[in-house]
């Protein structure tokens, strides 16, 4: 995983100020060499005492106030994953045998192998914390900065997913917070041409000062034309270009995430980046051309922690040396000082490795893209990144001290004394619904209320028809598209996780994400191959955030050996809190899989007359951490359902088979809500009634709201029930026939215990947020 | 000889490839033109595609309209050669003057992308003769200025003279005067709509193929003979 925009450790002061002492004299390298003692604002950049002192073992003298400003941003916890990475550490010991990963871990993002010669790059990345202070921009260049991730593999973007987590649907801040993040993911994506195929959604109060703002970006390219951000091969020439250097975003990699957001006031509304998704449409189109004529050594985009981290990564990725001329970055603000312009976070800006002898070819199409394009420097073998200000020396450091020995620190981890306590509490004495009519009621309630509520509110302000290749977008499952007119070789991808599965268990709950998107890829009747992840937590200062940390990622790790599908990359987020109060966690799980043939597709909505309901998988009374517990009772507590993965491999090659078999009309994950919220969400996504009965000697209401993962709804036309149930009973998969899909019908008619009309549904369903905003 | 059709792409366009693969699906040539070239490749027709063409500062087409490309557009417009704007391109075109009115905020003040349903209200140009006066169809819309508007006057002489070509139905989505998505010129050569035709042309990623006419009715290929 490497560094991008976000932000992070306990930094105190705004950085800007901390270097605007410094910037009255030029602070070179030889002023430092002559004033070993000369007081620096280390400690409110962020770095720790030790850290400081490490500087000066390093360079054998004190750092220019330059070098100061690289090593705080390079060393911060948001590039350096200094507190994550012995955790992170699993991702690729525990990582399953495959040979689909191209690229793994520790580049811009993950590369896939798909097949036919196809390759597919995929990360998630989070803004948070920008996305708070000012929610349209925030959002905006989270997407922006995840898209030049994918770009800078070498691929076409050709999608986009989000995932979203705001505080109560009533809350006031929700008002400004939503409306303005939605704006800002439809604004920048749209422009950019993206289709936005899929993501999720979901409330709490946890996250009311402190929403979350996941974006992930899907690309394409073929397999052998992946690049990498390596500065090789000396006296090669460094070229920026995209967007001019401004002062927005300075310190943002260090300013916003001061530990919580109670101080976070318009006067930091600057350190939020302001994007562009013009320019970076422009780039793109401009980059693809420059890859298509191989024009490129090496290449890296600038986000967080910009020139500083592309310039250290870069040389410390390759031949170990680059010499810069800072005076010949090109400005929008010409006052800016040294210091300022390598750490400024200016959207929509690149870095080429270039050959001598390709540069005219490289600045000619970058003319045709009317791109600014800037040589600024020469790749060295020096072991050196030193840069020039006014023609004096004021970098001279081993770049690989800032793009790969940053501290690694083992945090204090301590399971919470009240972790039992939660899980004691576990609700079994809640009230159930009594009759056929509580059911009812119940069933409406939890279908207006937020977290399963149709969220085309939301949804309908993203284009998900551009580039004319969206086989399948919300609400559906999983977003698929096709790579490959002529084959109709697709992929299809989904962004999970249930935070408060996660609080009750973290270990559990990061592998429930990881079930529930492997599911409902496979759902569509793609076979899951590889995940991103994002993973955001409270403060990793924390010893019980830590211990969330931990048992999160080891539970992940364990999974997707389980599953057979490698992380490939993703991002951590910490800090995500209020006062000391942190977020409940949130690994969110982005799965990839791919598809042989688009066509055979399988949809959420019913459609197709006569078709019998199977439910797949075993159904039992578990209801901690359910939606049922939070809309009835605002309840929280027990054990989240259990995982079973040997289940969901079996689950996943039955659908993907039937899939491509022709055996099923429809297929529905079961997740929140249970049975009856994939009961509703079939028949109104399909427009069509239908008549069930519950199994029989099963309490009603748990088969109805019980969340126990490994299940799915499936449509089958009569024809081909007798081979579908032979399937199953040949894998060993549980299934039971539960009603009949009856297009005419107008009803869901649960017999015995309820019928409701699709109207009422309809109007449930999609009522809540459209009554909040509207 | 597949009728060349021009597909230009600005800096910013979007579905300039959706466009180039629906004229490829009517069995057309599709051909790019380049914004900064004033040549026209000696194509029979030619489509401004949706986006945002140079980032849609100032007004939505407004700088487009004097790209070289448009200099060459507009004359061969104004001697009958037939051009298609599809939303951003329906705003260059307005911005051009080749068609009254423009296209303003939506009344929401949001992004809208829905499938939408439209009636045809006039085949009289090249571009719908394949379609039924009366004709209803769902096609993509999807944008943020699509609000079309132009004075009484104006509006009343496009009603008389049957230039509205496509109107929404149902609830109007963007606040369009007398629910107007698309209309033409005079002579019938020049359309210009917000919703999408190019995202209708195969079942699998469009709500259906109701936008395929709009190319075949150009190319005058046969639609069954074309079926993948």
């Amino acid at each position: 995983m490497t560094a991008n925009e976000e932000i992070v450790p306990n930094e105190t002061m705004v950085a800007k100020q901390a270097m605007g002492a410094q910037q009255l004299a030029l602070d070179t390298v030889e002023v430092a060499e002559r004033t070993p003692d000369q007081p620096q604002p280390a400690a409110e950049l962020g770095l720790r005492e030790d850290e400081y002192r490490r500087l000066h073992e390093i360079l054998a003298r004190r750092p220019t106030s330059c070098e100061l400003a690289i090593y705080s941003v390079m060393w911060s916890e948001h590039c350096s994953y200094k507190s994550s990475k012995i955790h992170l550490r699993q991702f690729a010991e525990k990582a399953p045998k495959t040979d689909a990963l191209l690229v793994g871990m520790g580049e811009n993002a993950g590369v896939v192998d798909v097949g036919d010669g196809w390759a597919v790059t995929f990360k998630i990345e989070s803004h948070n914390h920008p996305s708070y202070v000012e929610p349209y921009q925030g959002a905006a260049t989270g997407v922006g900065g995840i898209v030049r991730d994918i770009l800078t593999m070498g691929a076409r973007p050709i999608a986009v997913l989000d995932s979203l987590r705001f505080g109560p649907l009533d809350a006031p801040d929700t008002a400004r917070v939503l409306p303005g993040v939605v704006a800002g993911v439809g604004g920048y994506g749209n422009c950019l041409g993206l289709p936005n195929i899929g993501g999720e959604v979901s409330f709490d109060e946890c996250y009311a000062g402190n929403p979350l703002v996941n974006a992930l970006c899907v690309g394409v390219l073929r397999t052998d034309a992946i690049k990498l951000a390596k500065g090789d091969g000396p006296g090669n020439l460094i070229v920026l270009f995209g967007a001019r250097t401004g002062g927005d975003g300075i310190g943002g990699a260090s300013v916003l995430a001061s530990a919580s957001f109670e101080d976070a006031k318009p006067s930091k509304r600057p350190a939020v980046q302001v994007g562009d998704p013009f320019a970076e449409k422009v780039l793109i189109e401009c980059c693809l051309e420059i890859f298509a004529a191989d024009l490129v050594v090496g290449i890296q985009d600038l986000g967080a922690a910009g020139l500083s981290c592309a310039t250290t990564e870069l040389a410390a990725a390759g031949a170990g040396g680059m010499d810069v001329d800072l005076d010949l970055v090109p400005l929008r603000d010409p006052t800016l000082a040294p210091e300022e312009i390598l750490m400024s976070e200016s959207q929509e800006r690149m870095m080429a490795v270039v050959t001598p002898e390709h540069l005219d070819a490289f600045l000619a199409l970058c003319g045709k893209w009317e791109v600014t394009a800037t040589v600024i420097g020469t790749v060295t073998d020096t072991d050196r990144l030193r840069m020039r200000w006014h023609g004096e020396l004021i970098v001279d450091l081993p770049p690989r001290t800032a793009a790969q020995e940053a501290p690694v620190y083992r945090r204090p981890v301590k399971r919470p004394m009240d972790q039992d306590i939660w899980l004691e509490h576990d609700g079994h004495r809640l009230p159930r619904p009594r009759d056929g009519a509580d059911l009812q009621r119940t069933l409406l309630r939890m279908v207006g209320s937020p977290n399963l509520a149709d969220k085309s509110w939301i949804t309908d302000q993203y284009d998900r028809f551009v580039l004319g290749n969206t086989v399948l977008a919300q609400p559906e499952d999983a977003g698929m598209i096709r790579l490959d007119e002529a084959t109709n070789r697709g992929i299809a991808i989904s962004v999970d996780c249930n935070s408060r599965y996660t609080r009750l268990d973290p270990y559990a709950g990061a592998q429930l994400a990881l079930a529930e998107a492997y599911r409902n890829v496979a759902t569509t009747g793609a076979r899951p191959l590889a995940v991103s992840d994002c993973l955001n937590f409270g403060s990793p200062e924390d010893p019980g955030v830590m211990w969330q940390f931990a048992e999160a990622v080891r539970g992940l790790a364990d999974g997707c050996l389980a599953l057979g599908t490698p992380v490939t990359g993703g991002n951590v987020s910490f800090y995500n809190q209020t006062g000391t109060t942190p977020i409940l966690p949130t690994p969110v799980v982005g799965v990839l899989g791919v598809i042989d043939d688009v066509t055979r597709r399988t949809r959420t909505g019913f459609g197709t007359e006569g078709a019998v309901i199977y439910l797949l998988g075993q159904t039992r009374d578990e209801f901690g951490g359910s939606e049922w517990a939070r809309v009835v009772h605002g309840f929280l507590g027990g054990h989240p359902p259990v995982v079973d993965f040997d289940r969901e491999r079996l689950l996943a090659d039955v659908l993907i088979d039937s899939s491509r078999d022709g055996l099923i009309a429809s297929a529905h994950d079961l997740a929140e809500g249970g049975l009856a919220q994939a009961l509703v969400e079939s028949c109104l996504l399909g427009s069509a009634g239908a008549r069930v009965v519950l199994p029989e000697g099963q309490d009603p209401f748990v088969a109805l709201f019980s969340e126990s993962a490994g299940r799915a709804l499936v449509s089958v036309p009569r024809t081909a029930e007798e081979r579908f149930t032979n399937l199953c009973s040949a894998r060993g998969l549980p299934h039971a026939r539960i009603g009949v899909v009856d297009v005419l019908e107008i009803d869901l008619d649960v017999q015995g215990q309820f019928a409701v009309s699709l109207r009422v549904l309809r109007r449930a369903w999609r009522g809540a947020l459209r009554a909040r905003f509207s | 000889m597949p009728v060349r059709v021009g597909v230009v792409s600005f800096p910013g366009s979007l579905d300039d490839r959706d466009a180039m693969r629906a004229v490829r699906l009517a069995g057309g040539d599709a051909v790019p033109l380049w914004h900064a070239d004033a040549a026209l490749n000696d194509v029979a027709a030619v489509i401004l595609p949706g986006g945002f063409s140079y980032g849609d500062y100032l007004r939505c087409g407004a700088i487009a309209r004097f790209s070289p490309v448009m200099a060459a557009v507009i004359d061969a417009a104004r001697d009958g050669l037939p051009v298609l704007g599809i939303c951003n391109g329906f705003q260059v075109l307005c911005e051009a003057h080749l068609l009254p009115g423009a296209l303003i905020r939506n009344r929401l003040r949001k992004f809208v992308c829905k499938q939408q349903r439209l009636r045809v209200e006039s085949t009289a140009s090249p571009w719908t003769a394949g379609y039924r006066e009366g004709e209803e169809l769902v096609i993509p819309l999807k944008s943020g200025e699509g609000a079309y508007v132009a004075d009484e006057r104006t509006l009343d002489d496009l009603e008389a003279t049957g230039r509205v070509v496509v109107r929404y139905l149902e609830e109007n989505p963007n606040g369009s005067y007398r629910n107007i998505a698309g209309i033409r010129n005079e002579a019938g050569n020049v359309l210009g709509l917000m919703p999408h035709p190019e995202h209708a042309v195969e079942a699998l990623t469009g709500p259906g193929t109701d936008g395929l006419r709009f190319f075949l009715s150009l190319t005058g290929a046969d639609a069954a003979g074309l079926q993948r």
